[in-house]
């Protein structure tokens, strides 16, 4: 796995990589009003950061994805998320107070099928961007330290 | 003799699961939906969200979400925990 | 024959389980918990399905089907379940590196031998 693969794997990893980005974030993004949301936008996000080792081995992957941030990443999407559940600790634990309140995010929806509305959901996206953010950086920690751990091993 | 009762007990539970799941409700009508149409029906004017999921998942069910979240980060802890020690040393 | 998709799931869970008590490789054990996870989430969907049912979303829904939705709740738990299964099987397959390399092996039964 320390080896970096032929050129063809790697030209198309340069080329997917943003897009695969791109779509992760689109997803995250649109989680209150497409199929998708924190979780799998942020495992679609990971799956593009864990290109990188793939094509170019573990080693040149290390100097752009920094194992301890993404630990600390993670930890910061849990309290933002801990925290956007105590914003409605005045009437219940995740109560949505910004939903129909006319503020950000706080558009009112008719019922039944619409076009969507971006500005809504309250909370949601706040708690879909944190989420997705734990979701990426989490399981990138793991891919990183289990490669690193069997590069390890490989060199014993 | 070990090996039988287990095979034995193996059985046993394999026949009971697949009765149990020949003689569920028919696949296609759910038996108490009552809680999921509240869920279609509210969810656009008390979450404002159109994916009824998303509106469970971190609304509806947040507290849920957090435990989820939680073993999460407890996984993730205890992997960087398992690699770390070597590690260390042989600096 | 109406419930076919329950006994298949149900079918995933007893391959998991066979692969959990029969074999003796820690990869094949970790292969067959994460069977039981998938079938367990399969079985968790195919409780909610309505026949004809679309999905529980209404942005952009065909206005004739959407008083006929797929049931959410048991969606956003398999969603919970799949999370939770991924980080489960992270850390078996931590536990497996790092017993090949005290051990030397992945048979379970080499390993409780060399215990101590």
């Amino acid at each position: 796995m320390r080896g970096e693969m032929s050129v063809i794997v790697r030209t198309i990893a340069r080329i997917t990589y943003a897009l695969i980005l791109v779509f992760g974030f689109y997803v995250i993004l649109h989680g209150h009003l497409t199929p998708g949301g924190g979780f799998q936008g942020g495992a679609v996000v990971a799956s593009g950061f864990a290109l990188l080792p793939v094509a170019f081995g573990a080693a040149a992957a290390k100097r752009y994805l920094n194992p301890s941030l993404m630990r600390h990443l993670e930890e910061v999407g849990s309290l933002a998320f801990l925290a956007l559940g105590f914003l409605g600790i005045g009437i219940s634990f995740f109560y949505n107070v910004l939903a129909n309140s006319g503020s950000l995010f706080g558009a009112a929806v008719p019922f039944g099928p619409n076009s969507g509305i971006l500005n809504s959901a309250g909370t949601l996206p706040f708690m879909n961007w944190a989420v997705g953010l734990k979701v990426m950086t989490g399981l990138m920690t793991i891919v990183l330290v289990l490669l690193i751990g069997a590069g390890k091993e490989g060199k014993d | 003799m070990k090996k039988a009762a287990v095979f034995a007990a193996f059985v046993f539970v394999a026949a009971f699961l697949l009765f149990a799941a020949g003689r569920l409700h028919p696949f296609g009508e759910p038996s108490a939906p009552a809680m999921d149409d509240y869920f279609l029906a509210h969810s656009q004017a008390e979450t404002g969200a159109n994916n009824v999921v998303t509106a469970i998942v971190f609304d509806y069910r947040g507290f849920d979400t957090l435990g989820e979240a939680t073993v999460l980060f407890a996984a993730i802890l205890g992997v960087v925990a398992v690699f770390r020690g070597p590690r260390e040393d042989e600096r | 024959m109406g419930n076919f998709p329950f006994v298949v799931a149900m079918l995933l869970v007893i391959l998991g389980l066979y692969t959990l008590l029969f074999k003796r490789n820690l990869i094949k054990l970790v292969i067959g918990a994460s069977l039981i996870e998938t079938g367990v989430n399969l079985f968790l969907v195919a409780l909610g399905y309505r026949t004809a049912g679309i999905a529980p979303i209404y942005t952009y829904a065909p206005p004739a089907l959407a008083d006929r939705m797929v049931l959410p709740t048991p969606q956003a738990l398999t969603l919970t379940s799949i999370v939770i299964g991924l980080a489960t099987t992270a850390l078996l397959l931590s536990f497996a590196v790092v017993i090949h390399r005290h051990y030397g092996t992945l048979d379970v039964r080499e390993v409780k031998e060399l215990k101590g």
